[in-house]
């Protein structure tokens, strides 16, 4: 078997409050492998950023990582010290945030920014550095490379700007990009073009991508693979297309039939009853049993179970038939 | 960018004309200049000739027109009480001035922005606590206890620096410098510390609870996230952005030490334009007085056009909005 990208193995991370600890994120395992684009989807606060966070090291402290591993192309990585977490930063993972309008340092000129940025990763001259800065624009589309390399952000419309974000992140040729909505703050006629950008580019480099969003429809057209988040707990990781119509977790199921583009057709959204819990009170057993129609009790007793490469978190996963 | 700057030199002179006329009134409302100028013994004529050779029986505009005529060229009148042309005065007092304020000045933005940086970077660390506890004293001290406080301590305790006076100056023809001799370096150190040390404080403070926000920015994650090294982020990302909004701040400061001079000087008998200033209250000498608040004027004016126009050369978003704009 190939070996994978990335692989979480049973990661957590904790946040210490004073209330008792808070897991944002409880024993995720997933892997992406190269050229694949896994989607990561889940209420807000489920913990989609956190996990990203922690691949790249960028847990904002206190939340730290407490347990499980993190392996980027076969080599641990959640154990580095922050200097050498650093050099892989830019170098093998890359990362596209949510607001291209601040994202990118408004003092600077984006080829300095470039060059920079290539200049700590690359062992390249500065000229080699300006000169692949230029194609490196060029590649992300921006018209007139050569010479706006030299403008500043402020130059640029929102669309550009997150154009000028993925040369950024892509420049040092990272194996690994972890895209944090990258489309959330755009305008929608721009949307699905950066997210066909970011998919050609990283088919073209064999970029494995962690896309994380809410648009169900940027998961159907783009991604793989897909990761369903809960209250910090993957509940079901499967195929796209598998996921998207056969559902096997009920939570998924819920979520899909709230979202427009799933349940075109029919005249009202279905919302799931209650709303995630909060991290420090998550149930006992199964995170999602108090908004679960199928809910027994031994879901409010044992944690369900975790899913392998293709399954749900869930005693009693819906049939494949059964699904709507 | 010319449109802007030509701006701005209109408002600092509307600023300038109006600084003007109050330094103007005081010769007609603060006192009577013929009182001031003639003794007791006196006479309706003497009173009359000093009118017309004052320009006094001309109407208000007209006079104050006359008084920014021979402002402009430098030209203040005679103090009333030294009998020499105030212009004269001032330049002989500049330069202690100057001396003072630029070593104050150079001394709280160095440390101002260093100790601000190290405080935002290491917001956690004991050391910079110690440095915000002990900057607290900095802001709340009045400047005339810090002077007396290190005049205790060093002058009178230790006996280590002069409590007052510039020390032994060189006289460079037009300029009497005491940066050239040991003992007027050394009468330098207790004034500048004391002029500066409130605008360090507030430097630091500013600089520190701005960077403070800028490392919060989305674009200093985003530099992180690309693996830049500490030193790049700190310094070429979050320290440039942090000096925005700081240099206005700055450019005051530089222009408030000036005015501060005065307590300052007169705590150590400083023999600058702010003791100048102080002498000539106490003696009602109101040429003196206009032509002192006429040069501090036209130096915060200066200061703050310096501070707009340096803005051009840091920030790209106003070169660009005010060369397109309107
Ligand atoms: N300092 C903190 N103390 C306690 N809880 C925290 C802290 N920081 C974050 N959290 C919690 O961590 C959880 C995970 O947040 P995360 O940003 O990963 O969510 P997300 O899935 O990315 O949501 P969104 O879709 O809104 O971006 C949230 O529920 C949040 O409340
Ligand atoms: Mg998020």
């Amino acid at each position: 078997m190939v070996e994978p990208v990335l692989s979480l193995r049973n990661l957590s991370v904790e946040i210490p409050t004073r209330h008792g600890i808070v897991k944002p994120v409880d024993g995720v395992s997933y892997d992406i492998g190269a050229g694949e684009i896994l989607g990561v989807v889940g209420e807000s606060g489920a913990g989609k950023s956190m996990a990203g966070n922690a691949v790249i090291g960028l847990l904002n402290p206190p939340a730290h990582i407490a347990a499980g591993e993190i392996w980027l192309k076969g080599s641990r990585i959640d154990n580095l010290t922050g200097e050498a977490m650093r050099r892989l930063r830019g170098k093998e993972i890359g990362m596209v945030f949510q607001d291209p309008l601040t994202s990118l340092n408004p003092l600077l000129r984006i080829g300095d920014q470039l060059v920079e940025t290539m200049l700590t990763h690359l062992d390249i001259s500065q000229s080699d550095a300006e000169k692949r800065a230029v194609s490196a624009l060029e590649e992300v589309g921006i018209p007139g490379a050569a010479e706006r390399v030299n403008s500043y952000p402020h130059e640029f419309s929102g669309g550009m700007r997150q154009r000028v974000v993925i040369a950024l992140a892509l420049c040092a040729e990272p194996s690994l990009i972890i895209a944090d909505e990258p489309t959330t703050a755009l305008d929608v006629s721009v949307q699905a073009q950066i997210i066909a950008l970011l998919r050609r580019l990283c088919r073209e480099r064999g970029t494995a991508v962690m896309l994380i969003t809410h648009d169900m429809g940027v998961i159907a057209e783009a991604t793989d693979r897909m990761a369903v988040m809960y209250a910090g707990r993957l509940a079901e990781l499967g195929p796209v297309r598998d996921v998207l119509s056969h559902p096997q977790h009920p939570y998924t199921h819920g979520l899909m039939a709230s979202t427009p583009l799933a349940s075109a057709g029919k005249s009202r959204l279905h919302q799931i009853p209650g709303a995630m819990p909060r991290l420090d009170s998550v149930p006992e057993g199964c995170a999602f049993n108090p908004r679960c129609p199928y809910t027994t009790e031994k879901c409010r007793q044992a944690p369900a179970p975790r899913p392998e490469s293709t399954s749900a978190a869930c005693w009693y996963p819906l049939a494949r038939e059964k699904a709507s | 960018m010319l449109a802007f700057i030509i701006r701005r030199i209109g408002q600092s002179i509307l600023v300038l004309l109006i600084v003007g006329l109050v330094a103007f009134s005081m010769f007609n409302f603060v006192g009577d200049p013929i009182d001031n100028m003639l003794g007791q013994e006196r006479t309706a004529e003497d009173i009359e000739r000093l009118r017309i050779q004052l320009g006094l029986d001309q109407p208000f505009p007209v006079q104050y027109f006359k008084f920014l005529q021979e402002a402009v060229q430098g030209n203040f009148g005679v103090s009333y009480r030294q009998g020499r042309p105030v212009a004269e005065i001032l330049l002989e007092r500049a330069p202690a001035t100057l001396e003072l304020a630029a070593v104050s000045g150079i001394l709280a933005i160095i440390f101002g922005i260093a100790l601000g940086v190290f405080t935002a970077i290491r917001r956690n660390g004991v050391l910079a606590n110690i440095v915000m506890s002990a900057s607290l004293i900095g802001v709340s001290l009045p400047t005339f206890l810090i002077g007396i406080l290190l005049i205790y301590v060093f002058s009178v305790e230790l006996g280590w620096l002069p409590s007052f006076g510039r020390g032994d100056v060189v006289d460079l023809g037009w300029w009497r410098t005491g940066f050239l001799t040991e003992s007027g370096l050394k009468a330098l150190i207790l004034p500048s510390i004391t002029l500066g040390l409130y605008q360090m404080t507030l430097i630091m403070r500013l600089v520190r609870s701005e960077m403070l926000e800028v490392l919060r920015q989305d674009y200093i994650r985003f530099a992180r996230a690309r693996g830049l090294k500490d030193r790049a982020v700190n310094f070429r990302h979050a320290l440039k952005n942090t000096m925005v909004p700081v240099i206005t701040v700055i450019g005051l400061q530089l222009g408030a030490i000036i005015a501060f001079a005065i307590i300052t000087e007169t705590v150590f008998q400083w023999p600058g334009v702010g003791l100048l200033f102080i002498n000539a209250i106490q003696f009602v000498d109101i040429p003196v007085m206009a032509a002192y608040l006429m040069l501090i004027s036209v130096m915060f004016v200066g200061i703050n056009l310096a501070v707009d126009i340096l803005y051009f050369f840091i920030d790209p978003r106003l070169r660009a909005d005010r060369a397109g704009g309107h």
